[in-house]
């Protein structure tokens, strides 16, 4: 009982005047004391929820234990027996609504900060251990190929890597880590940690092929006919959405990805010293209103904008993003232009934008998805100044692989059909997961997906006959 | 990295190198481009494939110097590397026995049109080459470009060399003389390909141009490379490079391509500026 006393132990963080001009971490991260306070919360259920509330299966209450009991670096390897990149997940999962929404500790009082705690221990490990990889079984003979070196891709080259199999990863880019180097900022997610953890799943054995876009460079047929058992594709969901509104082509508009890949991968906000420019505004508007947006309105923001708006047309509660970048955003000030949408785009004599028109919209019916859909406001249309447009709508499938492998079937979104148990693709040896299937999602699910696909390519390339279903259960409950 | 065993000047400020890139030079076909980023702190810029050798392993690379990126390319000596080389990108020219095939290049588009030639005269077209430059120490690629082509003109704006006066002088004398020209190909700065374009309309010509907007990643991820065509929005690096050149609104992709003059004028600067800095930086 006197533990439910102790409150939701807090991080401390940069203050918003300092951090809304700066692309340092905004937490700190706990103290070994803090982390030890927040871990004696934990009651260590004997039947623990939490766990069914983590995509990959973390044994919470053990590695939670080890920081109470001081032992770090124990708590670290214990997560890393679930999940390859924790320092990564310990900051970017949403954690309120998987792992933490299911701790019992939150029913009556705020749950654990198993976030918080996960990022902790992964942080120490870092910074005070030399991180060895576990000894690795011999060469099976077998060979995979990973097409994207997101979180899917890493997840699965490290689990097939730990398996005894040579893997080798083709990436696009110049760099490793998919969105989390060029679409997640440094402020929110320092590249030195995600270096760091794919340095580790390199420690494994795994290659990593830069500059190598699969389709142009190889095709998965070449991949599969020189010398690779099977192939996983990991390659994301790469493809923005514009609104398709008059004056999207203007100087000054941008896609959410091209914007954040400006800054992150290509160091843009460190123009002139890296090469890469970006515009230079005073008044942005970012159109939409998740994860993508905020981290776009708030790179404007440190990028030197006076003036920062998220123009999204539901209502604050339909908002996707998490409610903690929300409040981030919010403190730093950025400003809320909610229930209105952007009509047109108008732009100088120069091709540059000028302003936006937009109209307010009220909430209707449920639509399907059951959120209240917003229907214009007549006659409600206004004009914004802003030189600066930054369009994060989301994003689709990148056609390119799928346009160049015979048999690979896609839906009609574009998305790769892949068997949920199995990742399995309609092409046989080729698996796919992470958000080139499921579409725009989470760095958690795309390595849960790895981590389905890792196991079944496995069985693949080792002739090993797919488990009955009773078997399947019983593998499950012998993992937690 | 990639290696660079051959450097030449071409003219003033255009220099060929060739580069190590064997999977490149294999997989790649007449059209695509190539990604490069010189080193560490560089920024991603496309260039023509402008030739490549499958049996060595490389690719050549025909760039003009206008700013910092390319300066700094041109600046790299054999023996050097380039960080990054990633392609072929982009879609490769549809090639196929169309007739007869006017491949029209100004500028530095007479390396970009030099695999489009080659590609089309050795599907058994006949093809007349047009390449054009201001002045005569500016032209490009003659030789080349000749033992390319079918037939080849050469226009000079100041007339110093060949015709006096635009590859469309030349294109305009073709047509007039009734030669049957099944396809126009035309590759240069915008002005250029916009002209070229006003005038095969005239005559009903198909016409293809090769686009050149600002780009970052070149697989379809950002989008800076978006251009409207026939009213729509496409991406060049993954739609294109090549289009139908009486869609292609010109007026836009000029705008799109002036929207870092200020910055690219400021890294020129301070590139020159600082001889210290010139000096190749590799990666640590
Ligand atoms: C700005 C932003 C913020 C986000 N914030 C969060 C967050 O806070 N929390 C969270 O959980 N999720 C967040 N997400 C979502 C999360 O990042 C993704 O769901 C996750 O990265 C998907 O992983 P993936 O491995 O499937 O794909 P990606 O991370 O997209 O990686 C795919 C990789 O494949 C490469 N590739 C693509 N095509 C090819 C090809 N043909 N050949 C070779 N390589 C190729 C790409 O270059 C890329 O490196 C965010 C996403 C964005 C864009
Ligand atoms: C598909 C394609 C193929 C090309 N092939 C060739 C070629 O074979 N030879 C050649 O000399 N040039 C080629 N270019 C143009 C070349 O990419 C630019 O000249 C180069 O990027 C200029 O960079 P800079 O830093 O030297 O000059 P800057 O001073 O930065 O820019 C000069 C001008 O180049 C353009 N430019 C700047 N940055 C980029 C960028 N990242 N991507 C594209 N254009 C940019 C802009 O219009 C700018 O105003 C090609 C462009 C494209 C899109
Ligand atoms: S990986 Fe994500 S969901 Fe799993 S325990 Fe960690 S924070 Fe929670
Ligand atoms: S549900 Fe909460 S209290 Fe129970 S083990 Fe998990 S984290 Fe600890
Ligand atoms: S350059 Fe990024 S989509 Fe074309």
């Amino acid at each position: 009982m006197a533990k439910e006393k102790i409150p939701r132990q807090k991080m401390p963080e940069q203050r918003p005047e300092d951090r809304r001009r700066n692309f340092q971490e905004v937490p700190f991260g706990y103290t070994p004391e803090l982390a030890q306070l927040e871990a004696s919360r934990c009651i260590m259920c004997k039947k623990p929820k939490c766990i069914e509330g983590c995509p990959v299966e973390i044994n919470i209450p053990a590695f939670v234990a080890l920081i109470k009991s001081g032992d770090f670096i124990g708590a670290a390897k214990k997560i890393k027996e679930a999940n390859a990149l924790p320092a990564i997940c310990g900051r970017v999962c949403p954690q309120e609504e998987q792992c933490e929404v299911k701790c019992v500790i939150g029913i009556k009082n705020d749950p654990v900060a198993i976030g918080r705690l996960e990022r902790f221990a992964a942080d120490f490990e870092r910074l005070n251990s030399q991180i060895e990889p576990p000894p690795l079984p011999s060469f099976t003979g077998k060979k995979a190929a990973i097409v994207g070196c997101g979180p899917a891709g890493l997840t699965v080259a490290g689990e097939l890597a730990k398996l005894g199999h040579k893997v080798t990863i083709f990436e696009a880019l110049h760099q490793p880590g998919g969105v989390l180097i060029y679409g997640i900022p440094e402020f929110r997610l320092p590249k030195a940690i995600v270096e760091a953890e794919v340095d580790y799943v390199k420690k494994l054995g795994v290659e990593i092929v830069y500059n190598a876009v699969i389709g142009r460079f190889q095709t998965v047929d070449e991949l599969l006919s020189e010398g690779y058992d099977s192939v996983f594709l990991g390659t994301g969901a790469g493809l923005p959405y514009f609104m398709n509104i008059p004056g999207e082509n203007l100087n000054g508009v941008y896609s959410a990805n091209e914007y954040l890949t400006r800054s992150n991968l290509m160091k843009a906000y460190r123009f002139p010293e890296y090469d890469t420019p970006i515009a230079v505004s005073k008044k942005v508007a970012v159109l939409g209103g998740g994860n993508v947006a905020m981290d776009s309105a708030r790179t404007a923001l440190r990028l030197g904008a006076d003036e920062v708006s998220i123009v999204y047309r539901r209502s604050r509660t339909e908002m996707p993003a998490r409610v903690e970048e929300v409040h981030h955003a919010e403190e730093e000030g950025i400003q809320f232009q909610l229930l209105t949408n952007p009509v047109e785009i108008l732009g100088d004599d120069q091709g540059w934008v000028k302003s936006m028109r937009c109209i307010r919209m009220e909430l209707g019916e449920p639509d399907a998805s059951g959120r209240r859909r917003p229907v214009p406001l007549k006659g409600s249309e206004f004009e914004m100044e802003v030189d600066t447009v930054v369009v994060s709508i989301g994003n689709g499938a990148n056609p390119l692989v799928p346009q160049t492998t015979p048999g690979l079937n896609t839906n009609k979104w574009g998305n790769i059909i892949a068997d949920e148990k199995t990742a399995a693709t309609s092409k046989p040896g080729v698996f796919a997961g992470g958000d080139i299937v499921i579409g725009a999602a989470t760095v958690i699910l795309a390595m849960g997906a790895g981590k389905i696909a890792a196991r079944a390519m496995h069985r693949f390339m080792m002739g090993i006959p797919e488990p009955s279903e009773s078997e399947a259960q019983g593998m499950a409950s012998s993992k937690s | 990295m990639n290696e660079i065993i051959y450097k030449k000047v071409l003219a003033e400020s255009v220099k060929e190198l060739r580069v190590v890139a064997p999977r490149i030079a294999k997989a790649r076909k007449a059209g695509q481009f190539v990604i490069v980023r010189a080193n560490e702190t560089g920024e991603r810029i496309p260039l023509t494939i402008a030739d490549a050798d499958p049996k060595a392993g490389t690719l050549t690379l025909i760039f003009q110097e206008v700013g910092k990126s390319t300066l700094l390319l041109g600046s790299l000596e054999v023996g050097d590397s380039i960080q990054d080389v990633v392609g072929p990108l982009g879609k490769p020219t549809h090639v196929e026995e169309f007739g007869t095939v006017v491949c029209m290049g100004g500028g530095i588009g007479v390396a970009p049109m030099h695999p489009i030639a080659k590609a089309m005269k050795a599907a058994g077209n006949k093809v007349i080459a047009i390449i054009g430059a201001r002045n005569k120490d500016l032209l490009i690629m003659e030789d080349r470009m000749k033992a390319a082509s079918t037939e080849l003109h050469v226009s000079t704006d100041d007339g110093t060399y060949g015709v006096h006066g635009f590859v469309t002088t030349i294109l305009q004398s073709i047509i007039d003389s009734g030669e049957k020209i099944n396809l126009v190909v035309a590759i240069g700065p915008v002005p250029m390909m916009n002209a070229s374009c006003k005038l095969t309309a005239k005559f009903d010509l198909p016409t293809v141009v090769s686009l050149n907007p600002i780009m970052v990643d070149g697989t379809g991820m950002c989008g800076a490379c978006r251009v409207t065509v026939g009213g729509k929005t496409r991406f060049v690096c993954v739609d294109g490079p090549e289009f139908d050149g009486h869609q292609v609104d010109f007026v836009e992709l000029v705008k799109r391509q002036r929207a870092y003059l200020k910055q690219e004028d400021q890294s020129r600067q301070e590139f020159l500026q600082h001889p210290d800095k010139r000096c190749f930086e590799t990666a640590t």
